[in-house]
C-alpha cells in the first residue's frame, strides 16, 4: 500500500545576495512519507540547514513550492505559519536551544502552553514524560542555562515532541552528544516514527546515525544528488 | 493564579532583571509624581486666585454700557459716505430700566446661584480734613455676603449690622487706617453730585487686595440711591453668580442675546489675569510633560535592551509557534507592569509632595500653601503614566516582532 505523503517540495531554489549572488539551493524536489525517519547528509555548506529552514516554514523567501500534508504552505501569512509550526512541527536547532531563564520543564511546556490544547497540569505531566524519554527527567527543575550543552540539546528534543507534531525537524541533533546519548536519541526517533507515526527529518554529519535511519537524502552544492 | 504563557514569559523577564525593572519603574514614579504635583500646584494656585477674585467680583455683571450717538443721517449702504457724524457718549443715565423684571427672570434660571442688584457710587471719605476718594457699593447686604463672602474678610464688626443700622457702612482696612477711624466711629461721605451723608462704621474688612481695601465700602442700597438723588428703582449693576464660574462666558453670551444691556463675564473683565493663568498652565504643563517623556524614555530603553539581549529567545519563541503579535504582547506586558508599578508609586509620591507642601506656612489670608488633592489630576496622571509606558514599550516591541528567527539561528 502506498504511504501517505506528509511533506513535499517542488523545485525549491534559494538565493543569497550577500556578499555576492549565490544559489544555495537548486531545484530541490522530494517527498517525505508519514512515519518516516529521514536523515539529510552532505558536506558543510551544501545547503542542509538552508533547506531545513524552508521546510520548517520559517524561511519564506524561496522559489518553488512546499506542501505539508495536502496543504500548500508557500505564500501563507506569517501568523498562520506560526500556528502551523506550533501545532505540526517540532524543531531542534543546531546551536540555539533553550530559554536560559526558565527551568527545563518550563522550556518543554512553553509550546504546549501556547497551543493551549491541554491544561497546565496535563502539560506538566506530559513534559515530565518527554524529559524522561530523553533521560533527563532529573534535571527538570534546573534553570536551563545551568545545564551542559548535551543536556540542553536533549531538553530541546523533548520540547520538540511536546505538541505531538506530525513532523520533527532536527539540525545536527546529536552534534553535542556522546555515543551513549546519541543512541538514546536514535532509539527515541525510531520509537516515535514506529509507535506514534511521527515523521523525522534530521540533518546529520554522523554516518552511523544516518545509516540507522529509514532513508538518506544527500545534498551537494545545493542540489539533491542522492536519495536511497 | 493561572497566567497565560505570554504573561509568564514577561514576568520571568522582569523578575530575572529586578534591578533594571525597578530603575525603569522608578523613572515613571518620579515622572508621574512630579507631573501630578506640578499640575496640582497650578490648579491650587489658580483656584486660590479665582477665590480671591470672587471675593470682589461676581461671575457676571449686567450694566448699562456707554453708547455713542448715531449719525444724524443713517448710512444707507456700507460704502456710502455718512454726512453728519459727531460721536458723543449719548446715554442720559446709567440706570437699568425695569431691573426687577431682569432680576426675576434671572432667578428663574437653573444654574444661577445668586442674583443681586448694586448701585456703584463714586464718593469721598472724609474725616476732619483728611479725604480719600473711592467707591461705595450700595447692596442688599445678605445677598452680597452670599456672593462675596464679605464675612470671611471682616476684621471687626458684623455685616448683619447693616440691616439694623440703615446708615451703616463697611469700610476697607486701608480707609480705616488712613482716616484713623475705629469700629462704631462716624464717617462722612460725599457723592460725586455733592450729597453728603454721615455714616456709622459697622465693620472693617481686609481683602487680599490692598487697593480694594483703600477704596471700597459697602452701604445699604437705599443710601446709595439717595447719594445719587435717585428713586428706589435706580440700579447700576445686576450681579450674578452661577454654579460653575468656568461657564460664565457661555452664560454671558446667552444672556447678552436677551438684554439690551452689557453682560460681562469675569473672564472678560480680567483678561490680564486670565492670560497669566494660561501662561502658568502652559509653562507647568510642558515642564511636567517633558519630565514624563524622560520617564518614558527610561522604559523604552530597558525594553529595547531586553530585546537586544533576548534575540535568541525571541527566535526560539517564533520558531516554536509564537506569532509577531505574541512577541509584541509579551513586551507590552513587560512595559505595562513596569508602568503600573511606577505609576502607583508615582501617585503615592505626588500625594506625599502635596501633603508636604500644603503644610508650608505662607501667611496672608490663605495662611498655608494653596494646594490640594484633586482626584481628576490623579486620575489623568495614572492614565497618562500607563499610556506613555505602553507607548514606550510598543516601539521596540514592533521591532522585536519583525525579527527573522533564521537570521538569528544562522549566526
Ligand atoms: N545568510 C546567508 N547569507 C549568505 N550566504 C549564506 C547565508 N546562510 C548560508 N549561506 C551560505 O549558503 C550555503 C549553505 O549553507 P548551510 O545551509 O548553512 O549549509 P550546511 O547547513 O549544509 O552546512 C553556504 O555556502 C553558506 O555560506
Ligand atoms: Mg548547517
Amino acid at each position: 500500500m502506498e504511504k501517505k505523503v506528509i511533506l513535499q517540495t517542488k523545485k525549491i531554489g534559494k538565493y543569497f545576495y550577500q556578499p555576492v549572488k549565490f544559489k544555495a539551493l537548486d531545484d530541490v524536489s522530494f517527498k517525505v512519507f508519514e512515519s518516516e525517519f529521514i536523515t539529510m547528509v552532505g558536506k558543510s555548506g551544501s545547503g542542509k540547514s538552508t533547506l531545513l529552514y524552508i521546510l520548517s516554514t520559517m524561511d519564506t523567501d524561496y522559489e518553488g513550492e512546499l506542501f505539508i500534508g495536502d496543504e500548500k504552505i508557500t505564500g501563507q501569512k506569517p501568523n498562520y505559519l506560526a500556528a502551523i509550526r506550533n501545532k505540526n512541527i517540532g524543531f531542534v536547532f543546531q546551536f540555539h536551544y533553550l530559554l536560559p531563564e526558565f527551568t527545563c520543564l518550563k522550556n518543554v511546556m512553553i509550546p504546549a502552553l501556547k497551543l493551549g490544547k491541554f491544561s497546565p497540569q496535563e502539560i506538566e505531566e506530559q513534559a515530565y514524560q518527554k524529559l524522561d524519554l530523553l533521560g533527563i527527567k532529573n534535571q527538570a527543575l534546573k534553570q536551563a542555562s545551568k545545564l551542559s550543552g548535551g543536556q540542553q540539546q536533549r531538553v530541546a528534543i523533548a520540547r520538540a515532541l511536546i505538541n505531538h507534531p506530525k513532523i520533527i525537524m532536527c539540525d545536527e541533533p546529536t552534534g553535542n552528544l556522546d555515543s551513549k546519548n546519541t543512541s538514546i536519541v536514535l532509539e527515541t526517533f525510531h520509537q516515535l516514527s514506529k509507535e506514534f507515526g511521527q515523521t523525522i527529518i534530521a540533518v546529520t554529519h554522523d554516518n552511523d546515525f544516518a545509516k540507522a535511519s529509514n532513508r538518506i537524502i544527500e545534498l551537494a552544492d545545493g542540489k539533491l544528488i542522492h536519495t536511497t | 493564579m493561572k497566567l497565560n504563557v505570554n504573561s509568564e514569559i514577561a514576568l520571568t523577564h522582569l523578575l530575572t532583571r529586578k534591578r533594571q525593572t525597578m530603575i525603569a519603574a522608578m523613572g515613571v514614579t518620579v515622572g508621574i509624581g512630579i507631573f501630578i504635583f506640578m499640575i496640582s500646584l497650578v490648579v491650587g494656585f489658580n483656584n486660590y486666585s479665582d477665590e480671591a477674585l470672587f471675593k470682589a467680583e461676581p461671575h457676571l455683571r449686567i450694566y448699562q454700557d456707554d453708547t455713542l450717538s448715531r449719525p444724524l443721517i443713517k448710512q444707507i449702504k456700507p460704502d456710502y459716505t455718512t454726512v453728519i457724524i459727531n460721536p458723543k457718549i449719548a446715554n442720559l443715565s446709567n440706570t437699568l430700566v425695569n431691573p426687577e423684571k431682569i432680576i426675576a427672570d434671572l432667578k428663574k434660571q437653573d444654574d444661577i446661584v445668586t442674583v443681586t442688584p448694586q448701585v456703584s457710587v463714586n464718593i469721598f471719605y472724609n474725616n476732619g480734613i483728611s479725604q480719600i476718594n473711592g467707591e461705595a457699593s450700595g447692596v442688599n447686604i445678605l445677598e452680597a455676603n452670599d456672593m462675596f463672602n464679605i464675612e470671611s474678610t471682616m476684621l471687626a464688626g458684623d455685616v448683619r449690622n447693616l440691616l439694623s443700622t440703615s446708615n451703616g457702612i463697611l469700610i476697607g482696612v486701608g480707609i480705616a487706617e488712613k482716616l484713623n477711624i475705629q469700629l462704631h466711629d462716624n464717617i462722612n461721605i460725599t457723592s460725586s453730585i455733592g450729597v453728603v451723608k454721615m455714616m456709622k462704621v459697622e465693620g472693617i474688612f481686609k481683602t487680599s487686595n490692598s487697593n480694594i481695601d483703600l477704596t471700597k465700602s459697602y452701604i445699604n442700597l437705599a443710601i446709595s440711591q439717595q447719594l445719587m438723588k435717585k428713586s428706589s428703582s435706580y440700579l447700576t449693576d445686576i450681579l450674578v453668580n452661577i454654579e460653575d464660574p468656568n461657564d460664565a462666558p457661555k452664560f454671558s453670551k446667552q444672556l447678552q442675546n436677551s438684554t439690551i444691556y452689557k453682560v460681562e463675564d469675569w473672564q472678560a473683565a480680567n483678561e490680564q489675569s486670565m492670560s497669566n493663568k494660561k501662561t502658568r498652565q502652559v509653562m507647568f504643563g510642558s515642564i511636567s510633560l517633558a519630565i514624563l517623556l524622560v520617564a518614558a524614555f527610561g522604559i523604552y530603553n530597558i525594553i529595547n535592551m531586553t530585546i537586544k539581549e533576548k534575540l535568541n529567545d525571541i527566535a526560539i519563541l517564533k520558531a516554536t509557534g509564537f506569532s509577531g503579535k505574541d512577541v509584541i504582547n509579551i513586551f507590552l506586558k513587560e512595559s505595562l507592569i513596569m508602568g503600573i508599578i511606577g505609576t502607583s508609586f508615582g501617585l503615592l509620591m505626588a500625594a506625599g509632595l502635596i501633603k508636604f507642601v500644603s503644610g508650608i506656612y505662607i501667611g496672608g489670608d490663605r495662611e498655608y500653601f494653596p494646594i490640594g488633592y484633586e482626584s481628576p489630576i490623579f486620575f489623568i496622571g495614572a492614565i497618562l503614566g500607563v499610556l506613555i509606558t505602553l507607548g514606550a514599550g510598543y516601539i521596540p516591541a514592533i521591532g522585536a516582532a519583525k525579527i527573522d528567527p533564521i537570521e538569528i539561528f544562522r549566526k
